[in-house]
């Protein structure tokens, strides 16, 4: 599932992943942040479709994304309840600022270090629950965490991720301040965690009702304060579900890990030509696998020396290799986006990632050998895959 | 009848032709006649106002007989040859790059 600039495209291949059909384009002229199936119900697949004219949209398929549907406003649906009471909509959001569900929050830090106040804008990621198809979390700019429990027809913010206290100091990156990774731990769903850019990486114990920052042993010198608890450009972070409390991180710049549930920090950027970034993935059966693509700089923003290469270390990190094999080598300057990479769960895992210059690339031997599935699509904000039996 | 022209996305989003008509009751107003339009195409609601201050979107423009008519108040009466259905309302996305 590929969302791009301009709409969204759905590639699809038998297990050998060699010949593929593309399908699409869908919501066709709209940016296409996300789109992600749900594990509980691989039918039902959300999409955050959005634009700077129009707002957020949030779309809906039943049927594995043959068609679609705005779950919370049908046509010729009345927007009122029988009552008279405004109707939830599937693309609203708004954020709690009611006392008892913690302290509302009106300004975060605006570049410049002056406060500025929190306005929605978009929804960069869509997460499914585990369990529960009508359950996903969307992580929105500016940054906070939604959920819907009715299949997306109303969504409600878990505001105790921005009200927990550390919401004003919050500023954005250059992509404005998105929290863009929500990861649930399979072995206690309870837990959750969210990464901000540029505030850092938050954990929650208890289904997202509190949270706290777990940002020790990062280190960025954008900040006033190299080691402060927040502020931290996280850009994507990662974990295997058979492994759940080691993370790893790609940092704006450094690659990093953390063995207990992000309480502490390491970096592992080891023998990368460079470790700013923004994807991190896991092999889906080799815990200590992992695959980032280094991108020249946080002011060059394609990748290294021209080559496009995809690292992976097998050891967990500081010890990586080039995966070159059918990857363009000369002249290439294209960047990979925090949500571009993702892998299937076939025994021989394939590894998925889309650029900036609208090439969907797979390997079908965990990053031996790689070919484009599609070469021309609008540039690639977004890669999910679905295993299907 | 009303006639309103919405902008490409927005006809996607609703399923609906370059041109539809409305029939407003009472004073027609550019709140009225976006009240109504929601309230017949609901998927159209936060696109071209924001859901809850109700205020325009930056980037969505109103036009009518020949004239910007996006920063009047929401109240004010439309042109009579907007009411009475002789031209049609403009709904307009800004030329903004894309």
């Amino acid at each position: 599932m590929v969302g791009t600039r301009k709409g969204a495209f759905i590639l699809t291949a038998d297990g050998k992943r060699k010949k593929w059909k593309v399908g699409g384009p869908y919501f066709m002229g709209w940016e296409i942040y996300h789109m992600k199936g749900s594990p509980a119900d691989p039918d039902r697949v959300y999409a955050s479709q959005t634009s700077g004219w129009f707002g957020q949209i949030i779309q809906r398929s039943n049927d594995g994304g043959k068609t679609w549907e705005q779950p919370g406003t049908g046509p010729g649906e009345s927007i009122t309840t029988p009552e008279g009471m405004p109707k939830g909509e599937s693309n609203k959001f708004v954020y709690d600022v009611t006392a008892p569900n913690g302290k509302p929050l009106t300004t975060h830090q605006w570049y410049d270090g002056s406060q500025h106040p929190w306005e929605f804008k978009r929804v960069w990621h869509l997460e499914p629950s585990l369990t529960d198809a009508d359950t996903a979390y969307a992580g929105v700019e500016d940054a906070a965490l939604f959920r819907t429990t009715d299949g997306g027809k109303t969504w409600h913010e878990l505001a105790g991720l921005r009200g927990h206290g550390t919401g004003p100091k919050w500023q954005p990156g250059a992509g404005g301040m998105c929290l863009h990774t929500i990861l649930i731990d399979p072995a206690n769903q309870e837990r959750l965690y969210t990464a901000i850019s540029a505030a850092g990486v938050f954990r929650s114990d208890d289904a997202g009702k509190t949270w706290k920052p777990i940002n020790r042993g990062l280190r960025s010198q954008y900040i006033p304060d190299p080691e402060a608890e927040i502020g931290h450009c996280v850009h994507r972070i990662a974990m295997h579900p058979e492994r759940p409390d080691v993370l790893f991180m790609q940092k704006h710049w450094d690659v990093m890990r953390s063995d207990d549930a992000g309480e502490s920090w390491q970096e592992i950027s080891g023998n990368l030509p460079t470790d700013f970034g923004f994807v991190i993935e896991v092999h889906a059966h080799e815990p200590d696998t992992i695959y980032v693509v280094p991108i020249k700089s946080d002011y060059e923003h394609y990748v290294a020396e021209a080559k496009l290469r995809v690292y992976r270390s097998r050891t967990g990190g500081n010890e990586w290799e080039a995966l070159t094999r059918g990857l363009p080598q000369q002249d290439c300057y294209v960047n990979v986006l925090r949500d571009a990479m993702a892998v299937d769960s076939l025994d021989e895992c394939g590894v998925y990632f889309g650029t900036t210059g609208g090439q969907v690339y797979v390997s079908a031997d965990a990053g031996d050998n790689w070919m484009p599935i599609v070469r021309d699509l609008p540039s690639v904000v977004s890669v999910e895959v679905q295993t299907l039996p | 009848m009303i006639r309103v022209a919405l902008p490409f996305h927005l006809r996607t989003l609703a399923g609906v032709d370059a041109e539809i008509q409305l029939e407003v009751g009472g004073a027609v107003t550019l709140c009225s006649l976006l009240d109504v339009l929601e309230a017949r195409y609901p998927m159209l609601r936060g696109t071209i106002r924001d859901h809850v201050t109700q205020q325009r979107r930056p980037l969505i423009r109103f036009f009518a007989c020949g004239e910007d008519l996006s920063h009047v108040p929401p109240d004010t009466p439309l042109p009579r040859a907007i009411s009475q259905g002789d031209q049609t309302f403009l709904i307009v996305g800004a030329i903004a790059g894309g």
